[in-house]
C-alpha cells in the first residue's frame, strides 16, 4: 500500500502540489488524471524521490519521502518516466540488463527478462539493437521492461501512451493488466482518460496539484463534472 | 641518418606513446564519464611516482610489489577527491563549471607544493632493480628493459579497462555517462558509480606512474610535462574514448620521437602542439569524439 498524505511539492520554483492525500492499494490499478499542468508528473516524481516533497509518503509502512530516488527505487517503487528515458547508446538488451544491476548479488536477477518477453516480444527481437534506434512504442515497451527487471513492486507509469498510434496504446494498456495481474500495483499517469479509467481500479482527478475528486474507475468515468476537470476548466 | 637509427626512434616512440596513451586513459574516463576535467591528473601521476619511488627505496621491492600498492592507493585517493571536494563542487547552485575547475586546479597546486615541502626538489630517480640499466638488443637496435616493461604493462592495463568497461559495472558507467539522471530510477547511485569512476581514473594513471618512475626521474613538478601530454592526447583521440586514447598516445608518442629526431631535440613538442592546433580547427570532436 502507498499512502501520500499532505504531500507538497514544487518544480521550477512554482509550487505543483497543494497537499496531495491518496492511497494505491496493493494489486490495484490506480489512474490519475487531469488537464496538463495539473501536477500529475510532478506528482509521481515526488514520490519517486526525483524532486522534493514535504508531507509525507509511505510504502509498505516505511517512509519514503526522506528517502534519495536511487533508495526509493531499490524499495521497489519505480518510475517508468515521461520521455522514458533510456540509455539511448547502450543496445536494447543493455538497456534491460541494467534494470538488474542494483541486485547484482542474486543469481536470478536475470528471470524477470521471461516476463519481459512475454509482454513485449518485439523487444527480443531487437535486443542488440541500440535504444535510441527504436521506434516510440519499442521505446516504451524497453522502458517498462526495463523498470520491470528491478522487480518493482509499485510501477509508476508517467503517461505510457505519449506519442504512440492508437493501436499500440492499446497494447501498452493491455500489458498494464497483465503486469498488475502478475501482482504488481500500478501507479498510471494518463492523459487518455477514458482508455486509463477502463483498465484501473480506483481513480483520481487533479487539478492545479488538488485532488478535486476521487473515487471507483467506473463511478469517475460516469461523473460529468470529470469531463470539466479534465478539459482544465 | 640510417635505418637503424630511424627504427630504434620509431620504436622508442612508440614505448613512450603507449605510456602517455594510459594517463591520457585516466583522465579520459573520468572527463568521459562526467564531463569533469580533472586539473590534477599530472599530479596524481607525480604521487603514484613518488610512492613508487618510496616503495622501491625502502624496501627494494621490485615493480611487482609497487605496482598493485600504489594502484590501491590511487584508486583510494581517487574516490576520495570525488567524494570529499568533487560532489560539493557539483552540488553547488551558481557558476558550477567554474566551480570544478578551480577545485581540481587548486588541488593541483596544492599536491605540488605537498610534494615539494615533503620531498624537497631534487630529481630523483629508480636505481638497481630488475629493470635498471639493462636493455633489449634485438639486430642493431636498444631497447631499455624499463621502457619495455612499461609499454607492455600498459597494453595490459588498457586491456584490463577493456574488460572492465565489458562487466556489469562497465555497462552502469557507460549508462551513467549517458544519463546520470535516469539511474536513480532502477536503483543505481550515481555518487557510488562517479566514486568508483574516480577511483579507476586514478588507479590508471597509477599505473602510468610506477612504469614511468621506473626510468624517468621523479619531482614535484613532474606531472606538469605529462598532464600537458595527456590533454593533447585526449582532445586528439576524443574525449571519453579509450581506443581514441590509446591510437592518439602511440601518435603523439610517434610525432615527439619524429620531430625530435627530424628536426631538433629541444622542437620536440612542437609537432604535438602543431596537432593539437589542427584539431581543434578541423575535428573539434577528435578522432573518436561524441561531442
Amino acid at each position: 500500500m502507498l499512502r501520500l498524505d499532505g504531500v507538497t511539492a514544487a518544480y521550477r520554483g512554482l509550487k505543483a502540489l497543494h497537499g496531495i492525500s491518496l492511497e494505491v492499494p496493493d494489486g490495484a490499478i490506480v489512474a490519475v488524471v487531469g488537464a496538463n499542468g495539473a501536477g500529475k508528473s510532478t506528482l509521481l516524481k515526488a514520490i519517486a524521490g526525483q524532486v522534493r516533497a514535504e508531507g509525507r509518503v509511505e510504502f509498505a509502512g516505511q517512509r519514503l519521502d526522506l528517502l534519495p530516488g536511487w533508495r526509493v527505487a531499490r524499495q521497489g517503487v519505480v518510475l517508468v518516466p515521461e520521455g522514458r528515458r533510456l540509455f539511448p547508446r547502450l543496445s536494447v538488451a543493455d538497456n534491460l540488463r541494467l534494470g538488474a544491476y542494483a541486485r547484482r548479488g542474486d543469481k536470478d536477477r536475470f528471470a524477470p527478462l521471461e516476463l519481459v518477453y512475454d509482454l513485449f516480444p518485439r523487444l527480443r527481437e531487437r535486443l542488440a539493437q541500440r535504444a535510441e534506434t527504436l521506434s516510440g512504442g519499442e521505446q516504451q515497451m524497453l522502458a517498462i521492461g526495463r523498470a520491470l527487471m528491478t522487480r518493482p513492486r509499485l510501477l509508476m507509469l508517467d503517461e505510457p501512451s505519449q506519442g504512440l498510434m492508437p493501436r499500440l496504446v492499446d497494447d501498452i494498456l493491455a500489458a498494464v493488466v497483465r503486469i498488475r495481474d502478475r501482482g504488481v500495483t500500478v501507479l498510471l499517469v494518463e492523459q487518455r482518460l477514458a482508455e486509463a479509467l477502463s483498465i484501473a481500479d480506483h481513480a483520481y482527478v487533479l487539478q492545479t496539484g488538488r485532488v478535486v475528486l476521487s473515487g471507483p474507475a467506473a463511478e469517475i468515468a460516469a461523473n460529468a463534472e470529470v469531463r470539466r476537470a479534465y478539459l482544465g476548466g | 641518418m640510417t635505418a637503424t637509427l630511424i627504427l630504434q626512434v620509431v620504436l622508442l616512440g612508440l614505448l613512450t606513446g603507449l605510456v602517455y596513451a594510459l594517463v591520457a586513459a585516466g583522465l579520459s574516463l573520468i572527463f568521459g564519464l562526467m564531463d569533469v576535467v580533472n586539473f590534477a591528473h599530472g599530479q596524481f601521476l607525480m604521487l603514484a611516482m613518488y610512492a613508487a619511488f618510496l616503495l622501491h627505496a625502502a624496501t627494494g621491492a621490485g615493480v611487482l610489489l609497487e605496482l598493485p600498492v600504489v594502484v590501491v592507493l590511487l584508486f583510494v585517493l581517487g574516490a576520495a577527491v570525488y567524494r570529499g571536494m568533487i560532489a560539493r563542487a557539483l552540488s553547488v547552485s551558481t557558476n558550477r563549471g567554474m566551480v570544478q575547475i578551480f577545485v581540481t586546479f587548486g588541488l593541483g597546486i596544492f599536491l605540488t607544493g605537498a610534494a615539494q615541502f615533503a620531498f624537497g626538489g631534487d630529481f630523483r630517480s629508480i636505481t638497481g632493480g630488475l629493470l635498471a640499466d639493462r636493455s633489449l638488443v634485438l639486430g642493431g637496435l636498444h631497447l631499455p628493459l624499463s621502457q619495455v616493461a612499461a609499454a607492455v604493462v600498459c597494453l595490459i592495463a588498457f586491456a584490463v579497462l577493456l574488460l572492465i568497461s565489458r562487466t556489469e559495472f562497465g555497462r552502469a558507467l557507460e549508462a551513467t555517462r549517458e544519463d546520470r539522471d535516469a539511474v536513480a530510477l532502477i536503483g543505481i547511485n550515481r555518487d557510488h558509480i562517479f566514486a568508483l569512476g574516480w577511483g579507476l581514473g586514478s588507479a590508471t594513471v597509477g599505473v602510468a606512474g610506477v612504469m614511468l618512475a621506473q626510468f624517468y626521474y621523479v619531482s614535484p613538478n613532474v606531472g606538469a610535462d605529462f598532464a600537458l601530454i595527456a590533454y593533447v592526447t585526449v582532445a586528439l583521440g576524443g574525449f571519453g574514448s579509450l581506443l581514441g586514447a590509446l591510437l592518439a598516445g602511440l601518435l603523439i608518442g610517434e610525432v615527439e620521437a619524429l620531430t625530435a629526431l627530424l628536426l631538433e631535440p629541444s622542437l620536440k613538442q612542437v609537432g604535438m602542439f602543431a596537432i593539437y592546433l589542427a584539431v581543434l580547427m578541423f575535428r573539434p570532436r577528435g578522432l573518436f569524439g561524441r561531442l
